[in-house]
């Protein structure tokens, strides 16, 4: 075995696991808060990835060349625009559904992802698209031959995929506003009785979401560098996948669920076979949902008496 | 109602109004009349107890009282802490047709719809528990609390992942106010244990604990005493008038054992089948023949009007 080979797989697999996690923390959180798939989060993602275009578009022609402003800002204005988006979407497309039955905001959710993609088809063009590389350069380790070798946007990506979940997981257990979210998980109804704005709670949540995508579409995009307006689609199956694994509806299950995906799938295609590998990732959801039906950090659902 | 009952509610002069004045309610499931121009008032810092037989409609007044149904007729209104709130407005009515030529009315319909609902109620002051508890049993005994005082809380969540001054000032106080309700109940020791690892009689003391911390104005106990032992039936008793008269809130009670029922309360309000048969101090309830009736059962013709 090639030792370089797997410390390169096992930091690819990070990078790409990290992303999957940011991802599905926004599939867990609207699950675990009113029980829904939100098939339309994949393509925030895909939005997300164009809002970074056009925001390093716009920052290169005034000019700005330096790679922290030019990523700092993309960030913020991305993340700003997409948690609009998330909150629009929910508005527009969940809420007046609230109390119909469940299949009800399933279907509003395939409709509002048609309409994402067509709309950005439309105004954006069927084409791929590229963004240079803002942030060229690596760290390598090992000698010439075999080496390690990390981006410094893969750097970045991990760092930043890592602060956001933290920032998240605090933002969960530690405030007000978060406790809030929990108490609403638990019982809707139940919480508004005890005065909480369950519909602002709701919103927080898939802004939250949102933004945590919008995150993983500007870090993706600033290291592949390539996309169009069906990347939402696959990107969003692998996080919801990831979401599963982990046990829908806990948050460290969601990060625990989009490390192992990513990990399995680059070491598989490092070691065993590129084109298989989604193959592979879902069998090893299928073979744990087998033993554990409610993912790996999920709780059993226990039936009342 | 009489001078005589208001002389025993302790209540000075008729002039003093209602806390919680309810006309005609009526509540319709489909074809099925729950309740039926249902009327009664509720004095400010008095006991009133709701009794009837199983199935007369007593959780149903106290679910459209606290916002948990829309009520489909009739008046429902709280004056509390010097300003009357309808609480049917407030969750979101249906538009009528004399809005359309009303534009204040049409206004504050749309205003209710868009941000009105059940935590409108908690804000007006009304605070309830359940019959069957309803805790949020995954979250602590502590945490179970501060949910519940969030109405006074700062919940901006930049202030919070930020830990400011005024933040940290407003969880501490909140902390404060949860750890006196803990002593006041006896559960200071299971303050950090899981709300739904309590013995039953805890959950119970918890949950109206729960509802205390939304600072209310009035307090619906939905059957307190159900599944409790002598002793602690008679230590709720204590702790109801304690409430009433140390933290100043009016009682409103369902409970189906007597012997509390007719030593505690000031006010006893009768329903059977959906309608309020008689209303009155324990000792006219007492003597009530309807009352005798609809408890015992009698011949038809033994009833008189």
């Amino acid at each position: 075995m090639d030792f370089h080979i797997l410390g390169q797989q096992l930091v690819n697999g990070l990078a790409l696991g990290s992303i999957y996690g940011l991802i599905a923390v926004g599939y867990t959180m609207v699950y675990g808060i009113i029980g829904m798939i939100n098939f339309a989060h994949g393509d925030v993602y895909m939005v997300s990835a164009y809002l970074t275009a056009i925001c390093l578009a716009i920052l290169s022609y005034f000019g700005m060349v330096s790679p922290f402003f030019l990523i700092v800002i993309t960030l913020i204005v991305t993340v700003f625009f997409i948690a609009l988006y998330g909150w629009s979407i929910e508005r527009i497309a969940y809420k007046p559904l609230r109390n119909s039955p469940r299949l009800a905001p399933l279907i509003s959710a395939i409709g509002v992802s048609l309409v994402l993609q067509n709309y950005v088809q439309v105004s954006q063009g069927a084409k791929t698209q590229a963004v240079p590389t803002i942030l060229p350069g690596a760290f390598r380790f090992g000698t010439e031959t075999e080496f390690i070798q990390i981006t410094y946007i893969q750097v970045l990506l991990i760092i930043v995929s890592f602060i956001s979940m933290a920032v998240l997981t605090y933002i969960i257990q530690k405030t007000s506003l978060g406790r809030q979210c929990r108490a609403v998980q638990q019982d809707a109804k139940m919480s508004a009785i005890l005065g909480i704005n369950t519909d602002r709670i709701i919103s927080t949540v898939f802004i939250i979401g949102a933004a945590m995508a919008g995150i993983a579409g500007v870090l993706v995009t600033m290291n592949y560098g390539s996309f169009d307006f069906s990347v939402g689609f696959i990107t969003g199956v692998k996080a919801f996948t990831a979401a599963v694994l982990g046990g829908i509806g806990s948050l460290p299950g969601a990060m625990l669920g989009g490390i192992i995906l990513g990990m399995s799938e680059s070491l598989f295609s490092g070691f065993v076979n590129t084109d298989y590998k989604d193959v592979f990732a879902f069998s090893l959801l299928v073979l744990v949902l087998i033993f554990r039906p409610s993912g790996l950090l999920g709780k059993p659902l226990v039936e009342k008496v | 109602m009489n001078a005589e009952t208001l002389a025993t509610n302790g209540v000075v002069g008729e002039s003093t109004p209602a806390l919680l004045n309810v006309d005609g309610l009526t509540m319709r499931f489909g074809g099925i009349i729950a309740l039926n121009n249902v009327s009664f008032t509720v004095q400010p810092h008095s006991i009133t107890a709701l009794i009837g037989p199983n199935g007369a409609g007593k959780t149903t007044v106290f679910n459209c009282v606290t916002g948990f149904y829309k009520a489909t007729e009739g008046k429902l209104s709280l004056n509390a802490g010097g300003k009357q709130t309808d609480l049917r407005k407030v969750l979101g009515e249906r538009f009528q047709w004399s809005d359309y030529v009303n534009p204040k009315a049409f206004g504050e319909r749309l205003y209710y719809k868009a941000f009105g609902g059940s935590h409108r109620v908690a804000l007006a002051g009304v605070a309830r528990t359940f019959q069957n508890i309803r805790l949020f049993r995954e979250l602590t005994v502590v945490e179970n609390l501060l949910v519940a005082q969030h109405i006074h809380l700062d919940r901006n969540l930049i202030r919070g992942t930020l830990r400011t001054k005024g933040y940290r000032a407003s969880e501490r106080k909140a902390l404060e106010t949860a750890y006196h309700w803990l002593d006041v109940m006896n559960l200071t020791e299971d303050a950090n244990r899981l709300a739904g690892e309590l013995p039953y009689g805890n959950q119970r003391r918890l949950e109206i604990a729960r509802a205390m911390c939304t600072e209310p104005k009035l307090i619906c106990l939905d059957e307190p005493a159900a599944g409790l032992n002598p002793r602690e039936t008679e230590d709720l008793s204590k702790l109801i008038r304690k409430l009433r008269d140390e933290h100043k809130v009016t009682v409103l009670l369902i409970e189906h054992d007597m012997g509390l029922v007719m030593s505690i309360s000031e006010h006893i309000v009768v329903l059977d089948y959906g309608q309020v048969i008689a209303c009155g101090s324990p000792k006219e309830i007492e003597t009530n023949p309807k009352v005798l009736a609809a408890y015992l059962g009698t011949e038809a013709e033994e009833v008189v009007s």
